[in-house]
């Protein structure tokens, strides 16, 4: 932890950086984002197992962008997130300093995006056993009792969209739920309204998903949308064979194969 | 009416509500799911949970649901008719389980819905609600009604409040005639007054600031660095909007399939960035600062300008739910 805050403060005073995006103390016993703009700031820092929440989602905001070239303290799903919004054209080597923090807590820091590829080629993403088991019986549900089971699952929804304010690969500065001309999906959150938005979410993210449960942390309704995004991680890996995030690869569900084994797409 | 008290025991409670059920009533109350605690339509006693400081949702679904029907439409080449959906019979709900914070929230709810021009939905649903709160014997750092001339045995808006005793056994005190005529209906479930104070089986919660400074401070600071500064992390979602006991706003949406359909009141937070943006394409809350200030002169400011009453409670759902730990009590204490 000294080795994060000397590294942040250094960062700050030499003006490589201008605010350093990080853990520190927040309500009861949780931790919250802080956002240190002098050395003396990170002094406030922190890193636990209560850090979950993914700072990455900052790296896109216009409100954290006006404050300078950042650095961000990074643990395994703040980098997959970082990773991919680098294959996406978010960020590059220029725009941020990663201060990447290992399972033991310790600093790990990064020459370029490229150095945190190679880092995370040996730390893949891997679905735990009892979501695969709940998925796959999900699965094998008739089609009209899997109907029935999401409409109860996401009942409770009241389209906060705290799932998609919390993910940072939900960057868009206009979401299709805000288009209006045509309307696209229903306002409301009855059940079509929630299916839709669902749906449309889990979509978006297939493929491109790094499974940080970002979403299903900030759900203030406790809603499993989890098992969407690993159902739709899963999919990709064995219809597409990729799996977690790369620079050296399109989006899986925006690129074209010329070699691609569905014949229709020729 | 002058507040009747009573006594009541704890299997008597459970007679109560099934008396409830019985007479057709929908009953919302606590319900477990997980490690949450919700406001959830239940029917059988034992689904309700008394382990909670206070739910994850509020109650104000009871009389503003997150989807409400205005009006549905046909058109024919004639002419349009209008279905009221006013007219429709709103269900007899009871609360059960409301804490005094919940049921205070129905004050500055109604004002709103009747500030210039009287919610006819709204008064049609409030009218049907039979207010059973429980008193609070513990609180967390969430918690902060005493602040806002709220308090965890406070009987606003409640028909009846249950207050906990030693023995296991409830205080009953009758606050309205909706409550009265339960209590008359259940002669035999009530016995006269105990003999134990209510003020020692309630919780001790501090009392922060005073709402009153507040509003005096907040006159003149629209122009100052700590909204940015407390909202930095704030990712503008809905959910402090949304599981707050008084925000009320929402917006109108038309679903239309073809030559019918329905229009909704469909709730709305200033936590979103598409809430005052203009067609223009100008937004006058471009930054989540911004809309982080609209939320607290909102509640602590113009609403008691207005109706004497703030638009916040106390009860701290705001702060639990954000999923950045945005602290409506930090942002305020540190004005």
């Amino acid at each position: 932890m000294k080795e994060l805050i000397q590294k942040a403060a250094s960062l700050l005073e030499t003006n490589v950086v201008q605010v350093v995006i990080g853990y520190g103390k927040g309500s009861a016993d949780r931790t919250r984002a802080i956002f240190s703009t002098t050395a003396a700031d990170c002094e406030q820092l922190i890193f636990d197992s209560r850090c979950i929440q993914n700072l990455a989602v900052y790296l896109t905001k216009a409100e954290i962008k006006k404050m300078g070239k950042p650095a961000i303290v990074a643990p395994l799903p703040v980098l997959r997130s970082i990773l991919q919004l680098a294959a996406e054209n978010q960020i590059t080597d220029d725009s941020l300093v990663v201060l990447g923090v290992s399972p033991e807590s310790e600093l790990i820091e990064f020459e370029s995006l490229a150095a945190i590829e190679t880092y995370l080629a040996t730390k893949q993403i891997a679905i735990e056993e009892k979501y695969q088991t709940t998925i796959k019986a999900i699965k094998a549900m008739p089609v009209s009792e899997r109907f029935a089971y999401w409409v109860k699952e996401l009942e409770p929804c009241f389209k906060c969209y705290a799932c998609r304010a919390a993910c940072p690969l939900c960057y868009c500065t206009r979401c299709t739920v805000e288009n209006n001309q045509p309307q696209w999906i229903s306002v409301a959150s009855h059940s079509l309204g929630n299916l839709e938005w669902h749906i449309m979410r889990a979509m978006h993210l297939a493929g491109r998903c790094t499974d940080c449960e970002a979403c299903y942390n900030a759900c203030p309704m406790g809603i499993p949308i989890y098992l969407l995004t690993k159902s739709m991680l899963q999919d990709v890996s064995e219809n597409f064979g990729t799996y977690g995030p790369s620079l050296h690869r399109d989006n899986t569900l925006s690129s074209f194969n010329p070699d691609d084994k569905e014949s229709f797409i020729r | 009416m002058q507040t009747e008290n009573h006594l009541i025991r704890k299997p008597s409670l459970e007679k109560l509500f099934n008396y409830l059920i019985g007479n057709g009533k929908t009953i919302y109350a606590p319900k477990a799911k997980g490690k949450l605690v919700f406001f959830d339509n239940v029917t059988d006693f034992g689904e309700v949970t008394e382990d909670y400081i206070v739910t994850t949702n509020s109650a104000k679904s009871v009389v503003f649901p997150r989807t409400e029907k205005v009006f549905s439409y046909k058109k024919s080449k004639e002419s349009t008719e209008i279905i009221d959906a006013a007219d429709n019979t709103y269900p007899d709900v009871v609360l059960w389980g409301s804490r005094p914070c919940d049921a205070a929230a129905f004050i500055p709810l109604n004002n709103t819905f009747n500030e210039d021009y009287p919610d006819i939905i709204f008064n049609k649903r409030s009218q049907k609600v039979l207010v059973l709160s429980f008193s609070c014997s513990y609180s967390d750092d969430y918690c902060f009604c005493t602040s806002v001339n709220g308090g965890p045995g406070n009987t606003t808006g409640s028909d009846i409040l249950f207050t906990r005793l030693s023995t296991g056994d409830y205080l009953a005190e009758v606050i309205t005639e909706k409550g009265k005529l339960l209590v008359t209906e259940n002669n035999s479930l009530f016995e006269p007054k105990p003999e134990e104070s209510k003020e020692q089986n309630l919780a001790l919660i501090k009392a922060y600031f005073n709402q009153e400074e507040i509003q005096t401070k907040l006159q003149n600071l629209f122009e100052n660095p700590v909204w940015d500064e407390k909202s930095r992390a704030c990712l503008g979602c809905g959910s402090c909007a949304y599981v707050c006991p008084v925000c009320s706003c929402f917006d109108i949406q038309d679903e239309a399939h073809g030559h019918k359909g329905t229009r909704l009141r469909c709730w709305d937070s200033c936590g979103f960035g598409l809430f005052t943006l203009h067609t223009s394409g100008h937004n006058p809350r471009e930054t989540q600062g911004a809309r982080w200030r609209q939320r607290i002169l909102h509640k602590f400011l113009y609403m008691p300008n207005k109706t004497k009453v703030a638009g916040c409670v106390g009860c701290g759902r705001c702060s639990r739910s954000c999923p950045a730990d945005i602290n409506i009590l930090d942002t305020v204490t540190s004005l």
